[in-house]
């Protein structure tokens, strides 16, 4: 792919996929808060840093296409389009969150924007969402299956069955990994020989590309070019977003469990964030600094909507205990 | 590092790790393996400081590749190693599954080459986890064939367990519920003590293993308490509660006798039915899941080999057939708890 050669993005394409980046960063903010304030007892991945992939790589995508993730997917789950309370609600545990309580952060879910789930085991959805492509091949719907995963999940086995499947069948999937450098408070060279993540793809016959996972711009461009080549049958695409994870594995600290080294490379990091890059890219090209304060004031009213909404719902009931556990008739629950 | 318990008290984590430090000292071809094992210190801090007792070649990262992990420490077994493989959580055993219950397992009576291999899995619920975090899935290797398991209550069990599981040489699935880590302790001249000195219990908190005498070997279950009315058979953090509710009901009259298992494969199967014989009234209590838990199996076992002495049907106490609910109320409605067991022997008593 020549990036020189793409069209310059319209501007009020790049503002949306700002207010996306404005919507997860500020919801995630918000549930970093309740985390700490001791409110919200779930363990809760934050994606902050890491907005330009989601942001960008949904905006390639129609509401009716799949998306897969895993336990650090809010910011999935909002950029492919799903409800601010659904979302809120699900982390405080309530009967109206979009796993009707029953998940919490790692478990989201939103089929009416085709949100097929997210599963905190590393990797266990890449799989999945090659099996969701293979349905669409077989029914001819022309939807494409996006998955999200972790670096860390290229070291998993399922990844590169998944992939190696997908191309044998040339599905249209879409492999989007979020190289953050760490797994778990693990660097990446602490777990393999080399920062080769994107040869993975041509190691199986996949067209695999490395690039700047903090530009949405870029990632929308990347993602657009592998989901017409995968609409058009010609089979998935690996793409290595770099990025990285400002904050803990799990939970709302700036990362100090895992020493000194990890703290002076966020040093270096925090100037690529990817929302004050969209931010300045609008500034430049004329949008007003007032529209984007309206904007940010916007999205934290949703936020605070959503939060409101969490703390008035309802636990789910003992009741709902034994109901979901079978689509047919229960079993002896 | 763990967290130390005040003055000589070892807490069940700091027993788990010092059966881990002692094993390596002793014989040089026990090493550690698995995700975030060295610097981090392990998902709960049990291999913390171990790299630098040891080095990187004895405490090993491994990428989150559970079934390449236990792979490679299942082909490292075969030459003679002793791996130690760390599960983050119970849980995640299933992505290596096939290299457990289809390789390690059958290896033995396939090549007649031993696979003396340990795997520790920080298994149950009570946390507000989830799904995925919280489960007792011992249950799914009971099924298997040439697979050992233990899941030990008490921090003197939880030490000489551990040595025995890595001395052994046989794979060995070492199940340590969460709640107990830092939860339950016991004085250290009680816990590590090879035999001879007091039984170390401390009330209900510490050694198991019945009187004071030699350290518990793998497949030997313990009396926790001794009882007329009713037998409660358990495990795990279970166990615990069973104690709890033994004492609740014995201000009502009821004499309960408990028994630990300790070692779920082999079972030690003459103490449970010497239990059931005892009281005639028996209820099986544990966190796992009711059906195809392994309740079901030893009250077939009572049923099939003490059925004369039986004065009521063998009662049940498990977690309902459903996955673990995130919120905690809902949790804790699923949970055994020792009002729950007190229930059933009330039941059992009145049969």
């Amino acid at each position: 792919m020549r990036p020189g050669e793409a069209a310059a993005p319209d501007r009020d394409f790049v503002l949306r996929m700002h207010r996306t980046m404005l919507r997860i960063r500020i919801a995630e903010e918000q549930i970093a808060d309740l985390v700490e304030a001791g409110e919200v007892k779930c363990p809760c991945h934050l994606y902050i840093g890491q907005e330009g992939i989601a942001a960008g790589a949904c905006a390639a995508l129609r509401r009716n296409d799949y998306v897969w993730g895993g336990h650090r997917s809010h910011g999935h789950y909002l950029a492919k389009g799903g409800d601010m309370k659904g979302m809120m609600a699900e982390v405080f545990g309530k009967a109206t969150g979009c796993s009707s309580g029953r998940g919490g952060s790692m478990h989201l879910f939103a089929p009416e924007v085709g949100i097929l789930g997210t599963v905190p085991l590393v990797a266990a959805t890449i799989p999945l969402a090659v099996g969701s492509a293979l349905a669409s091949k077989v029914s001819g719907d022309g939807k494409v299956s996006v998955s999200f995963f972790g670096d860390g999940a290229t070291e998993e086995g399922h990844f590169h069955e998944s992939v190696n499947l997908a191309a044998v069948y040339k599905l249209p999937v879409l492999f989007v990994c979020e190289n953050n450098f760490y797994s778990s408070h693990l660097g990446l060279l602490e777990r393999r020989a080399a920062d080769n993540i994107f040869k993975a793809g041509e190691a199986h016959g996949v067209p695999g590309l490395a690039i700047d996972g903090n530009d949405a711009i870029g990632v929308h461009r990347a993602a657009e070019e592998a989901v017409r080549r995968a609409r058009r049958g010609e089979g998935p695409t690996l793409l290595e977003c770099r990025t990285y994870r400002w904050r803990g594995h799990v939970g709302p600290s700036w990362d100090t469990d895992v020493g000194v080294k990890r703290k002076d490379e966020l040093k270096d990091w925090l100037p690529k964030d990817p929302v004050a890059r969209s931010a300045s890219w609008l500034l430049e090209r004329g949008v007003a600094k007032a529209a984007l304060d309206a904007l940010e004031r916007e999205v934290r009213a949703e936020v605070e909507e959503a939060v409101a909404f969490a703390r008035a719902s309802p636990y789910p009931g003992e009741e709902e205990l034994c109901t979901h556990v079978f689509h047919g008739e229960n079993g002896g629950a | 590092m763990p967290v130390k318990a005040p003055s000589d008290q070892v807490t069940y984590l700091e027993a788990i790790s010092r059966a881990l430090r002692d094993a390596m000292r002793e014989d040089p071809s026990v090493f550690l393996l698995g995700q975030d094992v060295a610097a981090y210190g392990g998902a709960f801090k049990v291999t913390a400081g171990m790299l630098e007792d040891f080095g990187p070649e004895r405490v090993m990262n491994t990428p989150i590749s559970e079934s390449g992990a236990i792979g490679v420490a299942v082909g490292a077994a075969l030459l003679g190693r002793r791996p130690v493989v760390e599960m983050q959580f119970a849980d995640f055993i299933s992505c290596g599954f096939n290299q457990i219950v289809n390789v390690a397992a059958k290896m033995f009576w396939r090549t007649g080459r031993p696979v003396p291999l340990v795997i520790r899995c920080p298994a149950g619920g009570g946390a507000g986890a989830g799904a995925f975090h919280s489960q007792c899935v011992e249950a799914w290797f009971l099924h298997t064939p040439g697979l050992k398991v233990v899941a030990p209550a008490f921090p003197r069990d939880a030490y000489w367990l551990l040595r025995a599981a890595i001395r052994d040489p046989d794979p060995v699935l070492y199940f340590e519920h969460k709640q107990l880590y830092r939860r339950v302790k016991a004085p250290a001249s009680a816990v590590f003590d090879a035999g001879g000195g007091s039984d170390g219990r401390d009330g209900h908190g510490a050694g198991g293993g019945g009187a004071a005498g030699p350290p518990p070997r793998i497949g030997q279950a313990a009396t926790l308490r001794e009882g007329e009315h009713v037998t409660v058979i358990s495990y795990g953090w279970t166990a615990h509660h069973a104690l709890e509710a033994a004492e609740k009901v014995a201000a009502e009259g009821i004499s309960v006798e408990v028994l630990d298992l300790r070692t779920l494969a082999p079972l030690d199967e003459e103490a449970v039915l010497r239990a059931a014989r005892k009281t005639g009234r028996v209820l099986i209590a544990h966190e796992a899941c009711l059906s195809g838990g392994f309740g079901g199996e030893l009250a077939a076992r009572i049923a099939e080999k003490a059925f004369e002495h039986l004065d009521a049907p063998v009662r049940r106490l498990a977690y309902p057939d459903i996955p673990v609910p995130y919120h905690r109320a809902l949790e804790a409605a699923c949970l055994p708890s020792a009002e729950k067991i007190a229930q059933v022997v009330r039941e059992l008593r009145g049969w």
